[in-house]
């Protein structure tokens, strides 16, 4: 922060020195600019801090990591842990690897590869990149509408985690569309072309040339839309995500399920004075890491693939 | 011209160009079921009108105006006065909006004007870092650090938990996405322009300010419409820094309710909770208004977003 100061006291003063005006409202403007960035790192620091104030200690002193990870959510702030949030996390990272993913790419396949540019693909176009900007507790309510009280209500098993799962899906499928369609579009024209002038029918043309081009895009889109999904609460608190229950084990996708977002949410609304504090810290340390983990992953590609395409 | 022979030897016929075969008949199969998988993405966003649409109006048909009018919200009470979500998320799209606004833009044009790349190399991934933590951490934090270290210290007669924390923990949230789409319209400013306006002896404060904000205006539009979007989709950070006061705000510094936080603030089992029926239906008709306001929004801001597009 008080580098960018002293560079302007040094413009200013060089101003001066070679005789000119010194630009005195350039220069304030300059420093006002910087200092919209300062607000935003100093925030940054401010909410680390707060996490970190009663969380750190508790992770790695009295409570022990091991043990916060392992324990299910007990109404006793001594024994409750993150092990059921964390397997609900995880496994609605897999729902969403295995059902939205692959349903996205190949929408996006279509748009951009097979379907001619009619008025009809233009207007899922247009709707797709909308379904994009509908808040994310709305998709809570279509979860609800569909997976839940719904007939297929009896093969998801009502507010389950396989329901959350799905309706996770939904909410990054426009996402995962938009992005690859995005990786795909980049690939250029002539790669096609000259596929299809040896001979090779559309599909060949796509397999071997087009996704193996566009797919270090892909990945990194749909890598940071997982990143998105899992941070969200707000859709599966409409799902009925429990904050304290049973099960909740690996591989128990029709039971009750909380998520770690949810479980932040459902800690955060204890009152201050039963001893939560540490718990709501040491959960939401554990979300970030899981979360800017998977962010990280996702910009590190991308760096990777932008380095190696110029 | 008529020395070209019908038949070259070795030459391909038409009828083996236009020949079926395994591959070709891969290929049809792929078409088919790829158009399935966009068919089926165009049916899910048909679902979510139809859901919220049914059970809204199914609300509608069994409320009157009056019960609309009244001023509070509290669906387990059977009070749906709809004007304390609606001035609630009003309070905070605007506290919200004059944060993000200008600290995003301020941000936006430092880094895509003044910024050096090894400031960018630093200040880019700090941004993108507060772009994806969750949004319930956020309203942690707001409820934390900002309401007794920053609120509670100017406004010490109001609640711990009010719209104005909300407000300011859902600018703090959006700040990134204005950052971002105002820096890429910024960016669409062919340095021509710039080029232009140091040659003619303007100042750099003079070039960015008269030349090159007023080129990429479109994208500042856009992207504060899109920042208006998001805040009036936010939940997190209202439902936990928001207060949940059923009645009808009087001003910022009351707690309240917003769209997205009354929505949510009823299920759970608490004492506040719905069962079914009518009371439930009520979060659909917020849904449905939540759905229409944020769709003209972002259909809204597409039309800026495409201008900046033509123009350059």
């Amino acid at each position: 922060m008080t580098a960018i100061p002293a560079q302007i006291t040094a413009d200013v003063v060089a101003a001066k020195l070679k005789g000119e005006r010194a630009d005195i409202a350039g220069v304030a403007f300059r420093f006002l600019l910087f200092a919209c960035l300062g607000i935003v790192l100093a925030a940054l620091i401010a909410l680390i801090a707060t996490v970190s104030g009663e969380g750190i200690p508790y992770l790695f002193g009295e409570r022990g990591l091991a043990d916060f990870l392992n324990r299910p959510g007990f109404s006793e702030p001594e024994f409750a842990g993150v092990y059921q949030a964390l397997v609900g996390t995880v496994s609605m990272a897999v729902i969403i690897a295995v059902v939205a993913f692959p349903l996205g790419v190949a929408a996006a396949l279509y748009l951009e590869e097979y379907a001619s540019d009619t008025f009809i693909t233009r207007t899922v176009s247009v709707i797709i990149r909308n379904l994009a900007g509908v808040p994310a507790v709305v998709y809570g309510l279509l979860g609800a509408g569909i997976f839940v009280n719904s007939r297929l209500g009896g093969a998801t098993g009502g507010e389950t985690l396989l329901s959350a799962g799905l309706t996770l899906a939904v909410l990054v499928l426009p996402i995962v569309v938009i992005t690859s369609a995005e990786a795909l579009r980049a690939v250029p024209a002539s790669l096609r072309e000259g596929g299809f002038g040896a001979g090779a029918t559309r599909w060949e043309v796509v397999r071997t040339l087009v996704l193996p081009n566009a797919f270090p895009g892909i990945l990194t889109g749909t890598i940071l839309s997982l990143a998105r999904a899992l941070g969200e609460a707000a859709p599966l608190i409409l799902l009925g995500a429990k904050t304290s229950f049973g099960g909740g084990d690996w591989g128990d996708i029709r039971g009750n399920f909380t998520a770690l977002p949810n479980l932040i949410n459902g800690w955060a609304k204890l009152p201050e004075s039963q001893g939560w504090e540490p718990n709501k810290q040491a959960a939401i340390l554990v979300t970030l890491v899981v979360i800017l983990g998977i962010n990280a992953v996702g910009i590190i590609l991308r760096n990777r693939f932008e380095k190696k395409s110029r | 011209m008529t020395a070209l022979t019908p038949d070259p030897p070795g030459g391909v016929t038409l009828a083996e160009l236009s020949r079926r075969d395994g591959r070709t008949a891969t290929d049809a199969v792929m078409h088919r079921s790829l158009g399935a998988a966009a068919g089926l993405s165009i049916l899910i966003s048909l679902l979510i009108i139809g859901v919220l649409l049914g059970d809204a109006l199914s609300f509608a048909s069994k409320t009157t105006l009056r019960e609309l009018g009244a001023n509070s919200w509290s669906p387990a009470r059977g009070n749906y006065g709809v004007m304390s979500p609606l001035l609630g998320t009003l309070w905070v799209t605007l506290v919200a909006t004059a944060i993000a606004g200008p600290i995003g833009l301020g941000a936006a044009i430092y880094l895509s004007e003044y910024a050096s790349g090894r400031v960018r190399k630093v200040v880019k991934p700090v941004i993108e870092v507060l772009a994806s933590i969750p949004s319930v951490v956020v309203g942690y934090f707001a409820f934390r650090f900002i309401a007794p270290e920053i609120t509670q210290r100017i406004f010490s007669g109001s609640p711990t938990a009010n719209l104005l924390v909300a407000g300011l923990g859902v600018g703090l949230l959006t700040i990134p996405l204005m950052t971002s789409v105002s820096e890429d319209a910024l960016r669409a400013v062919p340095s021509s322009l710039r080029e232009a306006s140091y040659g003619i002896g303007a100042k750099k404060i003079t070039t960015v300010v008269r030349i090159v904000v007023p080129a990429a205006v479109s994208g500042l539009v856009a992207g504060v419409i899109l920042t208006i979007s998001r805040a009036i989709g936010e939940t997190m950070v209202v439902l936990l820094a928001g207060g949940l006061r059923p009645s009808v705000p009087g001003s910022p510094l009351d707690s309240g309710l917003t769209i997205t936080s009354a929505m949510t603030s009823v299920v759970g089992g608490g004492s506040d909770s719905v069962q079914g029926g009518k009371g439930y239906e009520s979060i659909f008709f917020l849904g449905l208004l939540l759905f229409l306001i944020t769709l003209a929004l972002n259909l809204f801001a597409n039309r800026f977003v495409r201008r900046v597009r033509q123009t350059y």
